[in-house]
């Protein structure tokens, strides 16, 4: 080597050196966010929000599981299945059981079993049975993206480690459209619009 | 065809009359070899018309017409659109092709992984053993009489499914409970396996040096378990004392056969999976994919997606190039400093990856003729804040940290060097084939999307060391950089996708190949249509695992210790290796 004298070693020992500094830094101004504004750098959404911001300095870490990254709206883990109340608490499932999300699947994991009309033995659209191997799931959103129903949803709870197979039946799947519209707000106020318009459009036309 | 596909223009049937003939099937392109001439046919493809890059090699079972064929495409270094030539033989044992090692050095793991998984012998191949699958293996996957143990039907949706789909799990259907199918008459007690001596033969096989000295020479394996290797990656290394003199890279531990499973999902069901390729670079797999078959649809994205693509692509390179630094460092010995400065800049993009796709590494966010969904509300500002102010300044810092340490410099200068030619002829790409002095970089030889329009440069670094492959990562980030900054600039508005979103796309009958600048390298996608509702042929080029080709050459005469800085210079994902 041209120079070994261990100036750049010393160069790079500056960079961690302050790294190692920034961490205290601003720990000592989130002491005076803290006392001017109550805003506390850990074990708070906002210091979370700071940590995983473009003006994040020295130490980055989250401390899981006592803080968690925040979730964005989009974010997707295993779908469920949305309901809606009615006004005595009755549930009324939105799937029709169509299939489309069966169909699109690309591990095949969700079964779906077709309620027939016990007097006619017509298909009705309600599903009987609906399935998902949520060991197979590979948590693609595919189902929820392609649905015309608005009924099969992508979750945002993601801490369900398991010591056994989990396969998901219709009642452990069903979660109401006010859970939806508590996590996904704005995705929620976009559909239910559109649904109101079309339901709109179809009452004008009658 | 009426006009001449754009590799047809050139006058290879008068150079062989009777044994080349342009491929006139509807949706095709290229040109058709007789066996007999393929050689000679690639000699002068190379020599005289300058095609001195092997991009993909891969072979396609068409079992209806009884035939076999081997796809071959073939590019410039110095740029420009690439030139396919296919070799047809009847299906029938032994499947045999010349092999073409001795003019494309770079078929070599090619033609291996498609005699593993098709059953084509090329003849003349020195080296010709299985690669993904291990030996003994029964049959040849990817033949589309093949079925796995887990079989249930051709093509996806499955039928038990809907609308009586009356849950079953996959193992209880095998009589072992497990994904393995025995052939008939086998059986386990009497079965004896020999996987490794084909494998320490060929490693055997080099130069024997006089020396005059008797010296015993050892063999070692290094992997599948190894922190070094990133994954399951197994190295056999035979030793003159510390020095490599024979190295053989044997991986296929995470083979799952991507393509079988890629055969028979529908296409839309694809891009889920290409995800899981290069785990580290979604964005950039969901891209050749799409892009693939909107070259067989016609379908082109509209403005502000094509946008979206570009800035999502760039940061998935910055992503993997951080990281990608950060891992090299940790096999060089400096356990984990530089490699979780670069992590916190991959957390923030991952940040955004999760705000725009709804996951943070498994994206499924391109669409065809399209993307899934437009940038929520704040996401473009993020976008903003670190390409403009924040990674300049940190990529700078982390070059601070590195680039001029002594210790770094003396362990990867001059070290795993790849020369320029050879880097060529083993079909290196992407960051290890410029970094070996070649300014070839698919954004720019063969622009696709919208990158035409982008004001960059290609990295280029002439001494194609540990050093310098580290080094034209930084230079590659700061050209992302700049592209994301450009991007974001003119990002118009409009609508995300060219068509109705619709889950069962019609892809007309033909054949494309789609390739994008990977992070990694040249990430191609061979897609075969029959105009049915799941692709014929799905084919990957991965570049970490042609990247594998020149590994061997490139660490022979090295101390053993430095190989895994070498390995790491590469920076293979072992997702994409072993498919």
């Amino acid at each position: 080597m041209d120079d070994m004298y261990g100036k750049g070693i010393l160069k790079g020992l500056g960079v961690t050196l302050k790294h190692f500094w920034e961490t205290y830094l601003d720990d000592a101004v989130w002491l005076v966010r803290r006392v001017t504004k109550g805003e506390r750098r850990y074990l708070s959404l906002e210091g979370v929000a700071h940590r995983s911001s473009k003006d994040a300095r020295g130490i980055f870490t989250v401390q899981y599981p006592e803080e968690k990254l925040l979730i964005p709206e989009e974010f997707r883990y295993i779908p469920f299945l949305v309901y809606d109340e009615g006004p005595n608490g009755e549930k009324t499932m939105r799937c029709t059981s169509c299939g489309i999300c069966s169909r699109v699947c690309p591990p095949q994991c969700i079964w779906i079993v077709r309620s027939a009309d016990p007097a006619t033995g017509r298909p009705i659209p309600d599903p009987f049975e609906f399935q998902i191997d949520a060991d197979v799931c590979m948590n693609c959103g595919l189902c929820a993206e392609y649905c015309p129903f608005d009924a099969i949803k992508m979750d945002h709870d993601y801490e369900m480690a398991s010591t056994s197979r989990t396969v998901f039946n219709k009642e452990q799947l069903a979660k109401p459209a006010s859970y939806y519209e508590a996590i996904r707000p704005i995705n929620a106020a976009q559909e239910n619009a559109a649904r109101a318009a079309k339901e709109a459009a179809r009452a004008a036309a009658e | 065809m009426t006009t001449p596909a754009p590799t047809q223009t050139l006058d290879l049937a008068a150079r062989f009359p009777g044994s080349v003939t342009p491929d006139e099937r509807e949706g095709y392109d290229g040109w058709i070899v007789a066996k007999e001439k393929l050689i000679s046919f690639a000699q002068v493809v190379r020599d005289e018309f300058g095609y001195d890059y092997l991009s993909s090699l891969t072979g396609v079972d068409y079992l209806p017409e009884g035939k076999m064929e081997v796809v071959y495409h073939v590019y410039k270094t110095t740029g420009g659109p690439g030139l396919i030539f296919k070799v047809q033989v009847p299906r029938q044992d032994p499947i045999e092709v010349p092999s073409l090692m001795p003019v494309y050095p770079g078929a070599d793991l090619q033609e291996r992984e498609a005699w593993d998984l098709l059953g084509i012998k090329f003849i003349g191949h020195p080296d010709l053993r299985r690669v993904l699958m291990w030996e003994g293996f029964e049959g040849h996957p990817l033949r589309k009489d093949w079925q796995e143990a887990f079989f249930e039907e051709e093509a996806k949706p499955f039928k038990s499914r809907w609308p009586d789909g009356q849950f079953t799990m996959a193992e209880d259907r095998t009589p072992l409970g497990d994904n393995v199918a025995f052939p008939a008459g086998f059986d386990p007690k009497k079965a004896r396996f020999d996987p490794e001596t084909a494998l320490y033969e060929s490693l055997r096989q080099y130069d024997k040096e006089e020396t005059g000295l008797e010296t015993d020479h050892m063999l070692v394996n290094m992997g599948p378990h190894h922190p070094s290797t990133h994954g399951v990656f197994r190295m056999a290394v035979i030793l003159d004392g510390e020095t490599i003199v024979s190295l053989k890279p044997v991986m296929g531990y995470l083979h799952r056969n991507h393509e079988k499973i890629g055969e028979r999902n529908t296409f839309l069901m694809n891009m889920p999976y290409t995800d899981r390729l290069d785990y580290l670079s979604s964005m950039s797999n969901n891209f050749g994919y799409a892009l693939t078959v909107e070259k067989l649809m016609g379908v082109k994205p509209p403005e502000r997606a094509e946008y979206i693509r570009v800035i999502m692509a760039e940061l998935t390179r910055i992503a993997n190039h951080v990281w990608a630094i950060g891992f090299l460092l940790n096999d060089l010995g400096a356990y984990f400093t530089p490699m979780l400065y670069g992590v916190e800049e991959r957390e923030l993009i991952l940040d955004i990856f999760e705000a725009v796709s709804g996951s943070r590494m498994m994206c499924n966010y391109f669409r065809f003729g399209g993307v899934a969904r437009d940038l929520p509300e704040g996401t473009l500002e993020k976008i903003h804040g670190i390409a403009f102010d924040r990674l300049p300044r940190k990529i700078d810092e982390l070059e601070r940290l590195l680039a001029e340490n002594e210790i770094v410099r003396t362990r990867s200068i001059g070290q795993g060097v790849l020369s320029a030619e050879d880097a060529i002829r083993y079909s290196a790409a992407g960051p290890l084939l410029r970094a070996s002095g070649i300014p070839y970089d698919v954004r720019r030889a063969e622009p696709y999307g919208i990158y035409d329009r982008f004001e960059f440069d290609v990295a280029v670094r002439y001494n194609g060391d540990i050093y310098d492959r580290m080094m034209i990562r930084f230079d590659e980030v700061r050209q992302s950089i700049r592209i994301i900054q450009q991007a974001v600039k003119d990002l118009p508005g409009g609508p995300i996708t060219a068509m109705k979103p619709v889950y069962q796309v019609r892809v007309p009958a033909g054949e494309a190949y789609g390739r994008v600048e990977g992070p990694k390298g040249e990430l191609g996608y061979y897609v075969i249509s029959t105009g049915k509702s799941t692709p014929w042929r799905y084919h990957i080029r991965a570049p970490s695992f042609i990247n594998l080709t020149a590994f061997g050459p490139m660490c022979t005469g090295l101390k053993i210790a430095d190989v895994v800085g070498v390995l790491g210079s590469i920076d293979i994902v072992l997702g994409e290796v072993d498919r």
